[in-house]
């Protein structure tokens, strides 16, 4: 049973180590806190979905075809939305983010909310593999590996790309990657580009196991925060682990006390961690400028 | 703009005699416009009239104390469901169970002003979009509250005189919004709405000049919490029916967007955001049947997308004008018509 719940608690907890590590990298370069990920992550499962089912691509052409969506989308974000704010405080960025949340919202209701949609991933839910005291599906085994290797691929992004060590560059100062010849406007678009893809895949990951519908990320974007909120929204290793810790955490809440409770274990830890170590539990006291 | 020169000139409710006709003239015309239109117009106005004070309550935390809130959703389910099942279980009369609802709103929104006082900007937003989703869970899963099924809201009757129709409501909720503004504007001038407005400015200073932060911050919160408490207990009885799927995320962000559309820090504004933007709603919720614009979208639907998801279109163009709004014109129409005033008083130059 333990066991069991860990194991599960850890495919959940990759799916929310994703959307935490999306939000931390635009966090970390523009302090905006993107209230759109989820909806910007769900329309391009809808977008995966539409290729995938109706114009009957192959699966990997179709999850192709869903991060180029995702990027050009968080490009289209940032340049004709977040770049025009006349008054550049936080609360606008946050109100920005979440007027588009609600257009992409709209949109992917208007166009697939009717229906009722099973996302069709290569790997099955149902196979599933024994490792003694617990089992483990194909399809969550492809969910940890995924997440896995794309930690992997963004570390060495992060650390030996050109683009990635400006991205770094950029979000340490600003000013001083300017002087240094960064153009920190198009870092920025190609941070949203990122952030955006990574949300992808995690939509992907999920529709398979929730319900492919226009809500299929309200819930986990909370989960993300709450993630991200754990592990720190300054450190990108900080935010994985926030997501591993709350995937287990919410599933060992889940079998030993109330199933029904479950999803409100995200915002008692938000609450928690913000109440007793704001920064999170893996990144360095933050000391606010006046 | 107009010179304040001591402070009872800035007390004043209306500062001549001019102002003080056109406000006799609106409150007649409030008492008589139930009269003239019919029933959906009166359903529509008291729709508004509570989203009204709403805004006004999440203005009073948004724009005069500077703390965002993404939660408002939830205690305007605390309001409404805390009023009906006082009503229900406990058999109160319906304005004492009406005020509990909003002091029971109040108390959450204390408790929420708690981590607040340690955060502030994004971290406040995500802790109150998480309190707003929790409580839909909570009050979903919880039999007491009816379940996802939700409940059906009692009779209602003050004193010996029932109320059931849309006009008999109207005056209720429109005497009830009359006094929460007025209140609100009141509590703005006091030294309370000035510890707020201190608060906004810069928390830091405001501590420094005597303000006690942890007080005023919590203050602000319940106050808020408290006005959209009492509304969420009228909008249980205007629509007879209340569920936990209707106190969503989206809501919240809706009440969000009434604030900015009406302009922040602002009462006034917030009367017009909440007023222009509840008459959108309603009328988008019904867009296949605008002349013109309605069968164009139907055939645009049916080409491109889904016809029943077209109602969803109310929640593209919110997001929208929120968008547009905090890009072109910060302040809302409250800014909008400041401009214009001054445009026309200074004429021609």
């Amino acid at each position: 049973m333990f066991f069991q719940l860990i194991i599960s608690g850890l495919s959940f907890g990759s799916i929310y180590a994703l959307i935490a590590l999306a939000m931390v990298i635009i966090y970390k370069t523009s302090e905006v806190p993107n209230f759109g990920q989820g909806e910007m992550a769900m329309i391009s499962t809808f977008v995966a979905y539409t290729l995938l089912v109706t114009h009957g691509y192959s699966f990997f052409l179709s999850f192709a075809g869903a991060l180029l969506f995702a990027a050009v989308l968080g490009v289209f974000l940032e340049f004709v939305f977040l770049r025009r704010a006349k008054d550049p405080n936080i609360l606008s960025f946050i109100l920005i983010t979440l007027g588009f949340e609600m257009v992409l919202y709209g949109l992917a209701s208007w166009k697939w909310g009717a229906e009722q949609c099973d996302f069709p991933f290569p790997v099955s839910d149902f196979d599933i593999i024994n490792l003694g005291p617990a089992v483990i599906s194909y399809l969550n085994v492809a969910t940890l590996l995924i997440t896995l290797f794309l930690m992997f691929v963004l570390f060495l992004f992060f650390k030996y790309t050109k683009v990635g060590i400006a991205m770094k560059a950029t979000q340490q100062n600003a000013v001083a990657a300017r002087i240094n010849g960064i153009r920190t406007n198009r870092i920025m678009s190609l941070t949203w580009a990122l952030s955006s893809m990574i949300g992808a895949v995690a939509g992907m990951m999920l529709a398979p196991i929730a319900t492919l519908d226009p809500n299929l990320m309200l819930e986990p974007l909370l989960k993300g925060f709450a993630a991200a909120v754990l592990g720190g929204m300054t450190t990108l290793v900080g935010a994985a682990l926030g997501g591993y810790i709350l995937g287990i955490i919410e599933n060992l809440f889940g079998g030993y006390v109330s199933l029904e409770f479950k999803s409100i274990v995200a915002f008692l830890i938000i609450v928690l961690v913000l109440c007793f170590k704001p920064s999170g539990l893996f990144a360095r006291h933050y000391v606010r400028k006046v | 703009m107009d010179m304040k020169r001591d402070y009872y000139e800035d007390i004043q409710l209306l500062d001549s005699k001019v102002l003080w006709f056109w406000f006799l003239m609106f409150i007649a015309a409030l008492i008589t416009f139930p009269f003239l239109v019919p029933n959906y117009h009166i359903y529509m106005v008291n729709y508004m009239a509570i989203n009204v004070i709403v805004t006004v309550g999440l203005n009073i935390l948004v724009g005069y104390t500077g703390q965002i809130s993404l939660g408002h959703a939830g205690f305007f389910a605390i309001g409404a469901y805390s009023t009906v099942l006082l009503m229900m279980n406990l058999h109160f009369p319906f304005l004492v169970a009406l005020i509990s609802g909003g002091f029971i709103a109040a108390f959450f929104g204390f408790i929420l002003g708690l981590p607040a006082l340690r955060l502030e900007g994004p971290y406040l937003a995500i802790a109150t979009l998480g309190f707003g989703m929790a409580i839909t869970q909570v009050i979903g899963r919880w039999q007491v509250f009816g379940g996802r099924m939700g409940l059906e809201s009692p009779d209602l009757s003050i004193g010996s005189y029932v109320i059931e129709t849309d006009r008999q409501l109207y005056f209720l909720i429109i005497t009830i919004t009359f006094l929460l503004i007025m209140a609100a504007r009141n509590l703005m001038k006091t030294r309370v709405g000035r510890a707020f407005i201190s608060i906004r400015d810069s928390d830091i200073a405001a501590e420094t000049m005597g303000v006690n932060l942890t007080f005023y911050k919590t203050l602000a919160f319940a106050v808020s919490a408290f006005y959209t408490g009492i509304a969420g207990g009228l909008m249980a009885f205007l629509l007879g029916f209340i569920s936990p799927n209707s106190f969503n995320f989206i809501l919240s962000i809706y009440f969000l967007a009434f604030v900015i559309v009406g302009g922040l820090g602002s009462i006034f504004g917030s009367i017009m955001g909440g007023m222009v933007m509840t008459w959108l709603l309603l009328v988008l919720d019904k867009v296949q049947e605008l002349p013109y614009l309605g069968a164009a979208l139907i055939s645009f639907s049916e080409q491109y997308m889904n016809l029943a998801g077209l109602p969803n279109i109310a929640s593209i163009i919110f997001g929208l004008i929120i968008i547009l709004l905090v890009v072109f014109e910060p302040l809302g129409l409250y800014g909008f018509w400041i401009r214009t005033k001054i445009y026309w008083k200074t004429w021609p130059f």
